[in-house]
């Protein structure tokens, strides 16, 4: 039964890519037919989204179960895929490359860091979730140390990382609806919101599964293809996995070349006195800012005394009203001006190089935090609550752990890939741009100048690129590669519509976790334990329409840190969650107080180290000065090393000091670890 | 079997798995710039590994798990 079942699901979803890919072939012929690129945008929106709405529509559901964990009928080949979908979020789909190009080596972290927690999942987690077979991360919590209290810590702490989480991914929306479809970006944040909701307001998490299902074929196609195209034209091998090895040795003899060629030592000298500028000023303010208004107004009165054009005069008085109002103000900009171009002062490193650094000690650093930051990507993958909650999907335990193996199948696909577009972006520029004159670069490098996400500023005026005067944003890769291996632009509505998709999967896995947070676990199991299930799933859908609606709102502000508040959100999450699951699962003597006080505490660490480096006053407050010196010199990305480990510290010795846990734990842990089975084996 | 045997396979197995994969993570990756100095493939060693390499090694560990799992389940008659 289960098995015909899974044959017909695998026949759907073959014909369903089919369908996929006859689509792009036929947009692809109609391009060649002279449909403009606009309508080809609009064609990928209308498509994808109306297929997830159909699947949302087909597998509407009235029932507790489905709406919660789809029935647990989920096999766990497209459980595998789901929590692909469900975990590749914007980030891993545009943002990820991006990282690697820039931060070459020490950029792997991500990828390790984001697959190895895994590993963590299988063995410390998924089973024991699906043996216990309830429906939220908080029920588990809540069943194991008992009591209503360490329910809503759970709850908080699951709301907290994953609403920062679900904003990121609405506001991924409207990026790539407004760049690719011309719409208005806030225009694009709603029809991204009307896409998420059709799914899991309709049928939960049971519509959530299937169209996630759906979304991570779009998504791997889209991903590959681009990638696989430029491979085969650079090297001849379409498998970009394997040929950037290749390209990788080509990389580093340009590199050799490049980075000490006499023109990029000139222009770095040139940003290193642009720095040294921005700090005299910032030394001497106020005085500075009064000098520099002074100087302009000087200026301006010079020039309207004289005859000079008037455009000159309109320009300067424009960078008069454009300066700094107050001193405060006038040292965050130059602030942020000095650390710019601090950093195009700095030699460039070998994409290869692992913790480069001119003294054993700037080597020791990036060593350190390579590591940390695997440690607390590694630990949130572990802990993040709309992961977790994939596993109470599938039909049974051994399913359970057979679907983290498909799970880490089909990200692996993509996370190999990412390391491979940098390479081959880098050998782009390298071979291609850097060195050739301004006014003739390819056309992809100015149309996205004019989007802001390529910059060219020629401060040593040869006319001539140089590498320093080169700055690209890291979503400007993935998204400008079909334009830089000269596709049609299908490939780069192919793209989009896989950004749209990966974005839209994770947040609607995320909106449902804090919707069953809130309706199943505050409402149902706190304040109204009786209530009928027809009410609960009443209350479950309006939750799900004010968090949807509120996540919007938020990102319809442009929140311009939210790509740091996504690295936090898995600290919290890892700090949390994972010490008290793990412990409440393999050790016998953790107590409800220790996992509470251990929550607690990992939290607090968490968002104080956070709040320590990144914020140095709190206006509202009156409190300033709060920047601190970091820890083992360990970056706020990775605060979790912190809350992490305080949190097992507190949870195991506040648990040693009070009493060992009543008779009802041991029962459970029986239950979970299967230590005592009741009923017959066979 | 027993159903304590069962557990006590299951926990042996576990922190087997947690042993290598911390090895694998933090040990290769602490060695990466080491490792650099390798080539594999055409790419430097350490490069590879954390691109490429630690990922598949996850991944067998993960099959290696449930293989052993299942054995273990099927000898002390398990099915769930």
């Amino acid at each position: 039964m289960a098995a015909t079942a899974g044959s017909a699901l695998k026949r759907y979803y073959l014909l369903y890519s089919g369908g996929f890919l006859l689509f792009v072939a036929a947009l692809a012929v109609l391009e060649q037919h002279g449909m403009p690129p606009r309508w080809i945008g609009y064609s990928f929106l209308t498509f994808t989204i109306t297929m997830y709405a159909a699947i949302g529509i087909m597998s509407r559901t009235s029932d507790v179960s489905e709406f919660y964990v789809a029935g647990r009928r989920v096999p766990a080949f497209f459980n595998g895929m789901a929590t692909g979908a469900d975990w590749m979020s914007a980030a891993s789909f545009i943002g990820l490359a991006g990282t690697l190009y820039l931060s070459g080596f020490q950029g792997l972290a991500f990828v390790i860091g984001w697959t190895g927690g895994f590993v963590l999942v299988a063995v410390l987690l998924a089973p024991y979730l699906r043996r216990f077979g309830e429906y939220t991360i908080p029920d588990f919590l809540s069943a194991r140390y008992g009591g209503t209290a360490i329910r809503l810590v759970a709850v908080g702490a699951a709301i907290l990382a994953s609403f920062i989480y679900v904003v990121a991914q609405i506001y991924g929306v409207g990026v790539i609806t407004s760049r690719f479809v011309g719409l208005q970006f806030e225009i694009g944040v709603f029809v991204g919101l009307a896409g998420i909701l059709v799914c899991s307001f309709l049928g939960g998490m049971r519509a959530v599964t299937w169209t996630q299902v759906a979304q991570y074929v779009i998504l791997i196609v889209a991903y590959v293809t681009p990638v696989a195209i430029l491979s085969w034209n650079v090297t001849g091998n379409p498998l970009p996995q394997i040929a950037y090895g290749e390209v990788l040795g080509e990389v580093g003899r340009l590199e050799a070349r490049l980075f000490n060629s006499p023109a990029e030592a000139a222009a770095r000298e040139l940003y290193r006195e642009r720095a040294d500028d921005y700090a005299r000023k910032i030394m001497q303010l106020p005085q500075s800012l009064t000098q520099e208004r002074e100087d302009l107004t000087a200026r301006i009165n010079e020039l309207k005394a004289g005859d000079a054009a008037m455009k000159e005069i309109v320009a300067l008085e424009r960078q008069r009203r454009d300066l700094p109002l107050d001193t405060e103000q006038a040292r965050q900009r130059w602030e942020a001006a000095m650390f710019a171009a601090a950093a195009r002062a700095t030699p460039p490193v070998p994409h290869a190089a692992a913790f480069p650094g001119a003294e054993p000690e700037a080597s020791w650093k990036q060593r350190v935090n390579f590591l940390a930051l695997i440690f607390c990507l590694t630990i949130g993958t572990a802990a993040l609550p709309h992961v977790l909650m994939r596993y109470y999907t599938t039909p049974g335990v051994r399913a359970a752990r057979e679907s983290v193996l498909w799970s880490l199948l089909f990200i692996l696909l993509l996370y190999v890939t990412a390391p491979a577009y940098a390479v081959f972006a880098k050998h782009e520029v390298f071979a291609n741009l850097v060195g050739i004159p301004i006014a003739k670069l390819p056309g992809w490098v100015a149309a996205w100048s004019k989007v802001g996400l390529v910059g060219i500023e020629d401060i040593n005026r040869d006319g001539i690129l140089q590498l320093a005067e080169l700055t690209l944003n890291p979503d400007v890769i993935v998204l400008a590669t079909p334009e830089i291996a000269g596709m049609p632009y299908v490939v780069s509505g192919l793209v989009a519509a896989g950004g749209l998709a990966a974005a839209l999967s994770t947040a609607d896995g995320l909106l449902l976790t804090i919707t069953s947070a809130l309706s199943h676990d505050v409402y149902y199991r706190v304040f109204r334990p009786r209530s009928s299930t027809q009410l609960r799933l009443v209350i479950s859908k309006s939750m799900l329409l004010l968090v949807a609606v509120s996540a919007a709102t938020v990102a319809a502000q442009k929140p311009g840190t939210i790509l740091s508040m996504v690295a936090w959100a898995f600290s919290i999450a890892g700090s949390a969650f994972f010490p008290a699951l793990v412990l409440g699962i393999f050790w016998r003597r953790a107590t409800r107080q220790g996992a509470l006080a251990g929550m607690l505490v990992g939290v607090a660490v968490a968002v104080y180290y956070i709040f320590r480096l990144e914020f140095d006053s709190i206006p509202w407050l009156g409190i300033s000065g709060l920047r601190m010196e970091p820890w083992f010199s360990i970056h706020s990305n990775s605060a979790g090393v912190f809350g992490v480990s305080a949190g097992f510290a507190t949870m195991v010795a506040v648990s040693l000091l009070t009493r060992a846990p009543a008779a009802e734990v041991e029962r459970f842990l029986d239950r979970i670890r299967h230590t005592r089975t009741r009923r017959s084996a066979g | 079997m027993s159903a304590s045997t069962y557990w006590q396979q299951t926990r042996r197995l576990t922190l087997t798995v947690i042993l290598a994969w911390v090895a694998v993570t933090f040990g290769l990756g602490w060695f990466s710039d080491e490792l650099n100095r390798f080539a594999f493939l055409g790419f430097p060693l350490g490069f590879y590994m954390a691109a490429q390499g630690t990922l598949l090694v996850y991944l067998v560990m993960i099959a290696i798990y449930n293989h052993r799992m299942r054995k273990i389940e099927e000898e002390s008659g398990i099915d769930d």
